[in-house]
């Protein structure tokens, strides 16, 4: 038999799953396929197998922009200076903090 | 910075526990056994579908049969979460599945052996599950991101195949004398083969100690291998059945259950392909590709035809 090699990859997608409604949508894994409509099948059979799940988003891998761990350190940097940001910088009613 | 500078930049981080991500700097080194190891993690979970698919259709209960079609899907299901985590070394699906079908690839010594009897099936749940729960449980702390995050999902999955296995095989040794028999003779067969699944002892594992330093590995063979003994022992003796090696003693002073001496000819005879079943289960593996080019032919038209 010869090598199967001229088997076509398709395109990875990211796949994300929400829980249970209102939450957040988190990254699962990806699954190869040829468009949206088959990537969330494949989603639903690899990453859905046991509920409760409420939703899930497929998006081709190559449209995600994404830093890098080293751009991180610069790009994401939280800027430890401004205090003014948070809450804990100014001084609140006493009446709250008592409970 | 040269690539000594970064090597150890990169030690450093893995000392500080943080996780390595796809994007990140990483030596040639790394991302070799990564693949090389998340590859075979994965080549095994689909190959190992085989030896209990042979048991779909002979399922003495319908209870029986629906767990090992979702055991079953859920092993192909980690197959495929794998797969997707290796690719994010820059390897391709095609170039993985490829040197699987064509036998370049490893993958679990232990899908070489044959699933003889019904308690087969309930033996690789309980002990070859457990024995791989055992390994990945370490492994959902290893470094790489992607491969912690896939095993921490596989784990929560694999704790129903060993409770299942579990199960059927208690149920087997408390049944008719011929059901005893047939778990017994299935503890026997396996219960070597499975002590090797965690690879060959330290002494013998060259790469071990580079693994341990990157957090690719988190603890050596022999200690899995020890953590898996101290967890099956009891457990087969809770149900009755005998553990078939007359060297096994209790260390009450240690309080582990020293093994008598593994075969270890017999895994490199395994591995080098004189296994019982290694031609069958590549020969499967191709049939099942060829089989499937159908549906992949037919889905991608399908997406050809829509309009996106």
């Amino acid at each position: 038999m010869s090598p199967p090699t001229a088997d076509s990859q398709w395109p990875l997608w990211e796949v994300f799953v929400q829980e249970k409604a209102g939450a957040p949508h988190e990254h699962a894994g990806s699954v190869h396929a040829p468009d949206g409509e088959l990537a969330l099948q494949a989603a639903r059979d690899v990453y859905a197998r046991r509920g409760p799940i409420a939703s899930l988003w497929v998006v081709e891998s190559e449209r995600i922009v994404a830093t890098t761990t080293a751009d991180a350190a610069s790009f994401l940097e939280p800027g430890p200076e401004k205090l003014y940001r948070h809450s804990r910088f100014y001084s609140g009613p006493k009446a709250r903090k008592s409970k | 910075m040269d690539d000594a500078e970064r090597e150890r930049a990169f030690q450093a981080r893995i000392d500080a526990g943080e996780t390595i991500e796809p994007g990140d700097w990483m030596p040639d080194a790394y991302r070799g056994q990564l693949i090389r190891m998340m590859s075979q993690h994965a080549h095994s979970e689909v190959v190992g579908t085989l030896p209990e698919g042979n048991w779909i259709t002979r399922a003495p209960t319908l209870r029986r049969k629906q767990a090992l079609l979702a055991k079953v899907q859920d092993e192909a299901g980690h197959g495929l979460y794998l797969y997707g985590a290796v690719e994010t070394l820059g390897v391709t699906r095609e170039e993985l599945i490829s040197s699987l079908l064509a036998g370049r690839a490893k993958y679990s010594n232990i899908f070489n052996y044959p699933t003889l009897s019904w308690a087969d099936v309930g033996v690789i749940g309980w002990l070859v599950d457990g024995a791989a729960i055992v390994n990945q449980t370490t492994l959902t702390k290893c470094s790489y991101g992607p491969y912690s995050r896939t095993m921490i999902r596989i784990c929560k999955e694999e704790l129903f195949h060993e409770r299942q296995g579990f199960e059927l095989v208690a149920v087997l040794a408390a049944g008719t004398p011929a059901q005893r028999e047939m778990a017994q003779s299935a503890v026997d067969r396996w219960w070597w083969p499975v002590l090797m699944m965690f690879g060959p002892p330290d002494d013998a594992s060259p790469h071990s100690e580079q693994l341990l330093r990157w957090r690719v590995k988190v603890k050596s063979n022999d200690e899995l291998r020890q953590w898996f003994v101290d967890l099956a022992v009891p457990q087969v003796h809770e149900i009755g059945l005998e553990v078939p090696d007359p060297g096994l003693e209790f260390d009450a002073k240690t309080g582990h259950w020293r093994t008598g001496t593994i075969d270890w000819d017999e895994f490199w005879r395994v591995i080098r392909g004189g296994g019982l079943c290694n031609r069958d289960r590549l020969a499967a593996r191709r049939r099942a590709h060829e089989e499937g080019r159908w549906v992949r032919e037919a889905a991608e038209a399908w997406a050809k035809k829509r309009p996106q």
